[in-house]
């Protein structure tokens, strides 16, 4: 069996949280940078729940439709009390100079039971914010606010 | 894992990489507690950096942290210096600790330099309990604060204000909360701008902004927010300390936090549509969160006047939590709050942008004032310091981390020339959160704490590790080099005797 790909890293960051994430498409890399970013805030292997959010985001770049992305799923994360811990891409498009995203994301009710929070995520920064193609396909880097 | 692997080795190059530059070699030396940092650190600079730090702290700067620095320089209408308090350390367009105006006509105004936590601040419960009388109750009080003020990560409020009751909130601040019925008549009168910023506009905040402020009013929130009982255990400044009715032994209370979901979505919400407007205007920034419009724009002042409603919101928040802490003393005590001389002494904010005015060589001019982790520290005679303390000037109030002291000091002249009325605003992260919890366990933390006499109540038990007094630079080494610049004076210094934290 051919070794797993890497869906994500952190990287060291005094006072914030900083992570890479991987893909060999787009798609795949928005999934882990997603995976990465609620692994700050919750070992996503201790939640369980299919409960389903549906997300729509448009933007100028692609760059920003990553950060939009991403504070989508904070807010529906505070609103909705879903800790989420899958996530499904269904594509990303460029029309007319805008891009969009259409996507799903699974998770838990946090009213069901005590889930055990490591860290809170105030918002997602523009700082030192990447998403390059390689090679290998696409690396996104994202620096979390604490 | 095998991330966790290829983290690790990520971690090394970067310590390397850092080691190698000496924050020494990057700036020069002004006088002893101030580094300059030169045109030309990076392109674009339009005025120096000026970090004020003993030389032993500055060993401890990170080089990405003075480029942040120097990128806020290259910002048009930029006045003087880009500066950072001694506390500074990485953060995101700012440094964390910086501080810069901005002219009102040709300057910019920025939501990088206020943070994403509009109107974080501090706020300062005075009693007259002895240290005495409460230790033999600090566990029960501690649980009941725990109890009785929403924290941890997801946290509601014990109550959902409607629609009509959040605009109030957003433009009165303080003021809805006591009006609302938690807490003093007495008591907006000893916050920062009477705890409510005139110019709010509602109607620049979204509708996922309101939604996610509704239900959060009283939540202290997670990572370094606290409500702290204290002791004071020293007096810096007699006069001082009587004008703040502080005396050694006396129990006081402390309130860290902001302005919650509602402050967050407001910073998400502008941030996107002045990152268009930074495009639009031409205005080159050499760090995306750095995104800007000129401070009379229509994208600049929207953003301005929905970020004095997350400014708001924050003062009705710290409101509602100084309501609760009273009930809990009452609670404990079976006393009324007021027989305990539970009055305010002060509340500042250390995320904001205002506008105010400043004498720059020699003339009065009216500049936004961005401060990102630093204190305002207005002198003696300033109109906007409170009658009660308007002979000795503003109170600052500096926490420290979990664990260690806190200080209050005082405003002074000389903050004025120098910093544009500032100061400090905490100890200063030196070390990662994922590093923390490697270094640190948080059930050790806390038998450690308890072994010196301070009880900590915790929402989940990683936040005591990832906030382990270790991680930040010592509040006493910083809140110096702040006292020797002249820039806040010291007055009292605190101990905690019982944390409640997120």
């Amino acid at each position: 069996m051919p070794p797993q790909q890497k869906q994500y890293d952190y990287l060291e960051h005094t006072a914030d949280a900083k992570f890479r994430a991987y893909g060999k498409s787009l798609e795949e890399t928005f999934e882990n940078a997603a995976l990465a970013m609620f692994n700050v805030i919750i070992d996503t292997g201790k939640i369980f729940g299919s409960v389903k959010r549906d997300v729509s985001i448009e933007s100028y770049e692609l760059e920003s439709l990553l950060v939009d992305w991403l504070s989508e799923l904070l807010y529906l994360f505070e609103v909705d009390e879903i800790a989420f811990r899958e996530f499904k891409v269904e594509e990303i498009l460029e029309k007319d100079g805008k891009y969009f995203l259409k996507a799903r994301a699974f998770g838990e009710k946090f009213e069901d039971r005590p889930l055990p929070f490591e860290t809170e995520i105030k918002a997602v920064t523009y700082n030192q914010l990447e998403l390059c193609k390689t090679k290998e396909g696409w690396v996104a880097q994202v620096v979390v606010d604490l | 894992m095998t991330e966790n692997k290829e983290n690790e080795t990520g971690n090394e190059e970067a310590s390397v990489e850092n080691k190698l530059t000496d924050p020494r070699e990057l700036v020069r030396k002004i006088s002893e507690n101030s580094w300059e940092i030169p045109i030309g650190h990076i392109p674009g600079m339009r005025v120096p950096g000026r970090l004020f730090v003993s030389e032993k702290l500055l060993t401890g700067i990170e080089p990405e942290t003075i480029s942040q620095i120097a990128n806020v320089a290259t910002l048009p209408g930029i006045q003087q210096y880009s500066m950072a308090m001694p506390d500074a350390h990485l953060g995101y367009g700012f440094a964390i600790g910086g501080v810069a105006a901005f002219d009102m006509e040709e300057g910019v105004i920025s939501p990088g330099g206020v943070g994403f936590d509009i109107n974080c601040g501090v706020r300062l419960i005075r009693t007259n309990l002895q240290k005495e009388e409460v230790v033999p109750h600090i566990k029960e009080l501690t649980e009941e604060l725990f109890k009785n003020v929403p924290s941890g990560v997801g946290s509601k409020s014990r109550f959902k204000v409607s629609d009509q009751e959040l605009d109030e909130a957003f433009l009165l601040g303080a003021k809805w909360a006591v009006e609302s019925g938690y807490g003093s008549k007495k008591d907006p009168a000893h916050c920062e701008a009477n705890g409510y910023l005139e110019g709010a506009d509602p109607s620049y905040v979204s509708a996922k902004a309101r939604k996610r402020g509704r239900p959060q009013f009283g939540t202290l929130g997670s990572g370094n927010h606290f409500l702290e009982v204290q002791y004071v255990d020293k007096i810096y400044d007699r006069e001082a300390a009587s004008a703040f009715g502080l005396e050694e032994g006396q129990v006081t209370v402390m309130v860290h936090c902001g302005s919650r979901g509602a402050g967050h979505q407001i910073c998400t919400d502008h941030l996107r549509e002045l990152s268009n407007a930074t495009k639009k205007y031409g205005i080159q920034v050499p760090d995306k969160q750095l995104a800007c419009a000129p401070a009379q724009s229509k994208e600049a002042q929207e953003y301005f006047k929905a970020m004095l409603c997350a400014a708001n919101y924050a003062w009705a928040n710290r409101q509602v939590i100084t309501h609760w802490t009273r009930e809990s003393f009452e609670k404990i005590f079976c006393r009324d709050a007021d027989d305990m001389g539970m009055d305010l002494l002060y509340d500042v904010a250390h995320n904001v942008a205002k506008l105010e005015e400043h004498t720059i060589e020699g003339k009065k001019k009216k500049v936004y004032v961005h401060r990102k982790g630093a204190t305002r520290a207005f002198p003696p005679g300033h109109p906007e310091v409170p009658s009660a303390y308007r002979d000795i000037g503003q109170p600052v109030l500096i926490p420290g981390s979990m664990g260690t002291p806190s200080y209050i000091l005082r405003g002074t002249k000389a903050a004025m020339e120098i910093s544009f009325g500032s100061a400090c605003h905490g100890a200063g992260r030196v070390m990662s959160r994922a590093h923390a919890k490697k270094a640190f366990y948080g059930k050790s933390i806390k038998e450690t704490l308890e072994s010196h006499g301070i009880i900590v109540r915790a929402a989940n038990p990683s936040v005591l590790a990832e906030e382990a007094p270790d991680v930040y630079k010592p509040s006493s080494e910083v809140v110096n080099v702040v006292h020797e610049l002249g820039i806040a004076l010291k007055v009292a210094r605190v101990i905690p005797l019982g944390v409640a934290k997120g």
